[in-house]
């Protein structure tokens, strides 16, 4: 019996082994990478909802809801901040007849990795460096000149919507790299306008980046507002011809965190154009307010008074509206889908009588978001 | 013991032979130098390439990977996943997201993975018990990988309800069964020879049938949960190889041994005393073992001589160590059921509900026949302890597994134990068949012609396939 002795030893020994070997396989590539994280951070992360629990963890957050990146901001495809209230007038000069001219500079490129959401690195096409290009601006009748330089490795154009000859359109004339053209029409009809690469394969080359706003304003302008651009857009950063961001003005939730501030009772006007490629249909849903709706902006009287307009890529429309009680307000997406990747964002209105010379800056708004978060009911 | 005692003796004879020559230190040295010459040329080529030899070779672009191994639901609505950096680079995990939807989530230890790290990402989520979900990670370069899991269930924490629960599972599915199934050694024991030797094969037909099935399963787990870089199913092949090998080379050695002691029989007589044998009594064991140190160099030479002259001879393993190998198998095999049950439990792919319960009590009551076939020529009058403690080797790692599979699973452990399983039954039918060879060719027959061991090796084999339909 020694013979089954030796075998309960064997069978005994393999059992051990292998189960050691079971959970050694199990922890010590863990112990790998603890072992390179000794010293304890921690740090809270809870659903922007309430009713998700909260959890404190020693490790890194992924939370691009609640906070930017750390990327320095050239890195960044574009400051969402910069971008909302800058237009572009060009280089003014005058004709022999009197009317204006405005002289713009498009750089195309399509050779940068930039970040398009936070932590995510996409290799981005451009117009002067950023998602989207600049923002052009006219006055009906103006003559309009864009200087365009192909800095990339594709051939590239700029097809604008308007009125205008159709060798400028943009669309048979494409630049090859190192090639440059000059687009030249005048600014017809007012409203508000996407300009957009147009060599195919168009799908591409629209998603990657190459769009922007332009805007030709009526010959009497539209009454003083604080205006703002948004641009609805989003990336398929893996090649499956679905999105995985979606957002306005490139950033997902970035005016979450970052929310954009208005006066009380201030009428603000939002040029809102959707370039968003493979997903037809998208739309601007306004909380707690309605907004006078001007198709196209090609009219000086509204077509609507809503708190939803739904666009097709290429649609576009002049958004008008003031607030009448403070505090913060969501605008998204009414498509959950779009609006749970990335496309959402707050208004605050602030009263300016009481905050005076608050200026708001980035931290104050966060921290008032922060203090939601914690209304989560799990601890640990 | 006995091993350091042989390898103590076998350097020592090799190093004298070597010594007359030149200094020992010197002879080792030169073959040391000599084995590192090619790991010098290599280690030369690595530094050229990871050199100046960069610039020619960089080509292609290397995709990242990231496998999601496990997805665990957690009361109180947070939702865990643990990822493994599969890819040939490093990656950054980006975002989290739960059926692709955007969330905040933790990432631990941390969000920069090196090859072939484990991270777990927490993401707090409120999900609906019994509901489909699809967790997804994105890397730094705006890659998502996800993994869906069928029905959320909640995570089996590891705490005394929970183990108990898993150990009663593992009681009815594997214990029990077993041990039912030991109860037809006195119907195997009235058999006669022919049908005996029908029912011999027909244990290896059951086993063939679990060592296939074991190595289907372990092809499934991983082609499904584990990443391309472990190879998961050479893995397999070669633990299954090695594991067969390495109990060949065990089982040989007993016989060796059993034949050393009683140095004078030979094989077959041997086989012909098992029942005395079998009937030794224990003291008699005991006394032995304290002689063993003297007995195993005179056993050494005993056996060099023996394998010398019985080079030809097949070494025939006896029926209680045969039995006890069976046993040994099964539990592998049953400890791998055990980690597919408790992994199943938790990733919620299936609900235990009593069918399947019953499906896997009939599947497995066949092993404690396959157990016990073997010992239907000895005399089991006191050995009926042995017996049970076989079949709760067979039938313990069934509750062991549910416990492992259930609260620290990993796809690549699972795999390694059911090719250990795999090896181990593939051995002990080799076992059966060569001793059944043995008997024939001294018979003069050939085995493959003998009707009751094919018709009881494809009966085994069916048996199986029809209870597995059960489950």
């Amino acid at each position: 019996m020694i013979t089954l002795k030796v075998i309960v030893v064997v069978a005994v020994a393999a059992a051990v082994l292998s189960t050691a070997f079971a959970v050694a396989s199990q922890s010590f590539v863990d112990f790998l990478a603890t072992a390179q994280d000794a010293e304890l951070r921690k740090n809270t992360i809870g659903g922007h909802t309430a009713g998700y629990g909260l959890h404190e963890t020693s490790g890194d957050v992924l939370d691009p809801a609640s906070s930017s990146s750390n990327t320095a901001s050239d890195e960044v495809a574009i400051d969402p901040d910069t971008y909302l209230r800058s237009f572009n007038y060009g280089r003014v000069s005058n004709l022999t007849n009197g009317s204006t001219v405005r002289e713009f500079t498009l750089v195309a490129d399509d050779r940068q990795t930039m970040e398009i959401s936070p932590g995510v690195f996409y290799n981005v096409w451009t117009f002067n460096g950023t998602i989207p290009g600049p923002t052009l601006r006219a006055t009906e009748g103006d003559l309009i000149r864009i200087n365009f330089i192909n800095n990339g490795t594709k051939p590239h154009s700029i097809h604008t919507h308007g009125i205008h000859k159709a060798g400028m359109d943009g669309v048979f004339e494409t630049i090859n790299p190192h090639g440059r053209f000059v687009y030249e029409f005048y600014a017809e009809a007012f409203g508000v306008f996407p300009y957009h690469c147009h060599v195919t394969p168009l799908e591409e080359h629209i998603s990657r980046g190459l769009y922007g706003v332009y805007i030709v304003d009526p010959k009497t302008p539209r009454p003083e507002a604080d205006e703002m651009v948004m641009i609805m857009n989003g990336f398929d950063t893996d090649f499956d011809t679905e999105n995985n961001f979606y957002s306005v003005n490139t950033i997902p939730y970035y005016y979450m965190h970052h929310p954009i501030e208005i006066e009380e009772g201030k009428l603000v006007r939002v040029y809102l154009v959707n370039m968003l490629e493979f997903d037809q249909i998208n739309n601007f849903h306004l909380h707690g307010n309605l907004y006078q709706l001007y198709r196209s902006g090609t009219s000086m009287a509204p077509d609507e008074y809503t708190d939803m307009v739904t666009m097709s890529q290429g649609e576009r429309a002049i958004l008008e509206f003031n607030y009448k009680y403070p505090g913060q307000y969501m605008f998204h997406a009414h498509k959950t889908e779009f609006a749970e990747k990335g496309w959402m964002g707050l208004f605050v209105v602030k009263d300016p009588t009481q905050t005076g010379g608050s200026d708001g800056s980035d931290s104050s708004s966060t921290r008032l978001l922060e203090t939601k978060t914690i209304s989560g009911d799990v601890g640990t | 013991m006995e091993k350091d005692e042989i390898h103590r003796r076998s350097t020592a004879s090799s190093s004298s032979s070597s010594s007359s020559l030149q200094p020992r230190w010197f002879a080792s040295a030169k073959m040391v130098a000599i084995a590192l010459v090619p790991l010098a040329v290599l280690a030369a080529m690595i530094a050229f390439i990871f050199g100046p030899g960069q610039q020619f070779l960089g080509t292609g672009t290397p995709l990242p990977e990231i496998s999601i191994e496990r997805i665990e639901f957690q009361e109180g609505g947070r939702i865990i996943a643990y990822i493994r950096n599969t890819g040939p680079i490093d990656v950054t995990v980006a975002q989290a997201d739960v059926n692709d939807r955007i969330l905040p989530a933790a990432i631990e230890p941390s969000k920069e993975l090196p090859r072939l790290v484990e991270a777990k990402v927490i993401i707090p989520f409120p999900w609906n018990e019994g509901e489909p979900y699809e967790i997804g990670v994105t890397s730094s370069d705006g890659t998502r990988f996800s993994k869906g899991v069928n029905a959320a269930a909640p995570a089996a924490t590891p705490d005394i309800e929970q183990a108990a629960f898993f150990g009663l599972i593992g009681t009815y599915v594997g214990i029990i069964p077993v041990l039912a199934g030991l109860l037809w050694l006195p119907f195997i024991k009235r058999l006669s020879l022919q049908k005996y030797r029908f029912f011999l094969s027909l244990t290896a037909g059951l086993l063939v049938f679990l060592g296939i099935d074991a190595l289907v399963e372990g092809s499934e787990i991983a082609a499904e949960s584990v990443a391309g870089v472990f190879n998961g199913q050479i893995l397999i092949v070669l633990v299954a190889i090695l594991s067969f090998l390495v109990l060949m080379y065990a089982s040989t050695k007993l016989g060796q041994r059993s034949k050393g002691r009683t140095a004078t029989t030979t094989a077959e007589e041997e086989e012909e005393k098992v029942d005395k044998l079998s009937a030794y009594d224990d003291s008699i064991h005991a006394s032995q073992a304290k002689k063993t140190l003297d007995q195993q160099q005179q056993q050494q030479q005993q056996q060099q001589q023996q394998q010398q002259q019985q080079q030809h001879h097949l070494v025939v393993v006896k029926p209680v160590a045969m039995a006890l190998m069976i046993s040994i198998g099964i539990g592998l095999h049953n400890f791998g059921e055990g980690l597919a049950i408790g992994a199943s439990v938790v990733l919620g792919e299936i609900a235990l509900s009593t069918f399947l319960i019953v499906g896997f009590m009939i599947h497995n009551t066949t092993e404690g026949l396959a157990i016990v076939s073997p010992l239907a020529k000895t005399k089991v009058r006191r050995m009926i302890g042995k017996i049970i403690i076989m079949g709760l080797i067979a039938g313990i790692p069934t509750i062991i597994g549910t416990w492992i599979g259930g609260f620290v699973y990993s796809p690549v452990a699972a795999i390694i134990f059911l090719s250990i399983g795999a090896g181990a039954i593939f051995q002990v039918v080799f076992l059966i068949y060569q001793g059944m060879a043995k008997e024939e060719t001294e018979r003069g027959g050939k085995i493959m012609s003998d009707a009751s061991i094919i018709a009881g090796f494809a009966a085994g084999m069916l048996i199986m396939y029809v209870t597995g339909l059960m489950i």
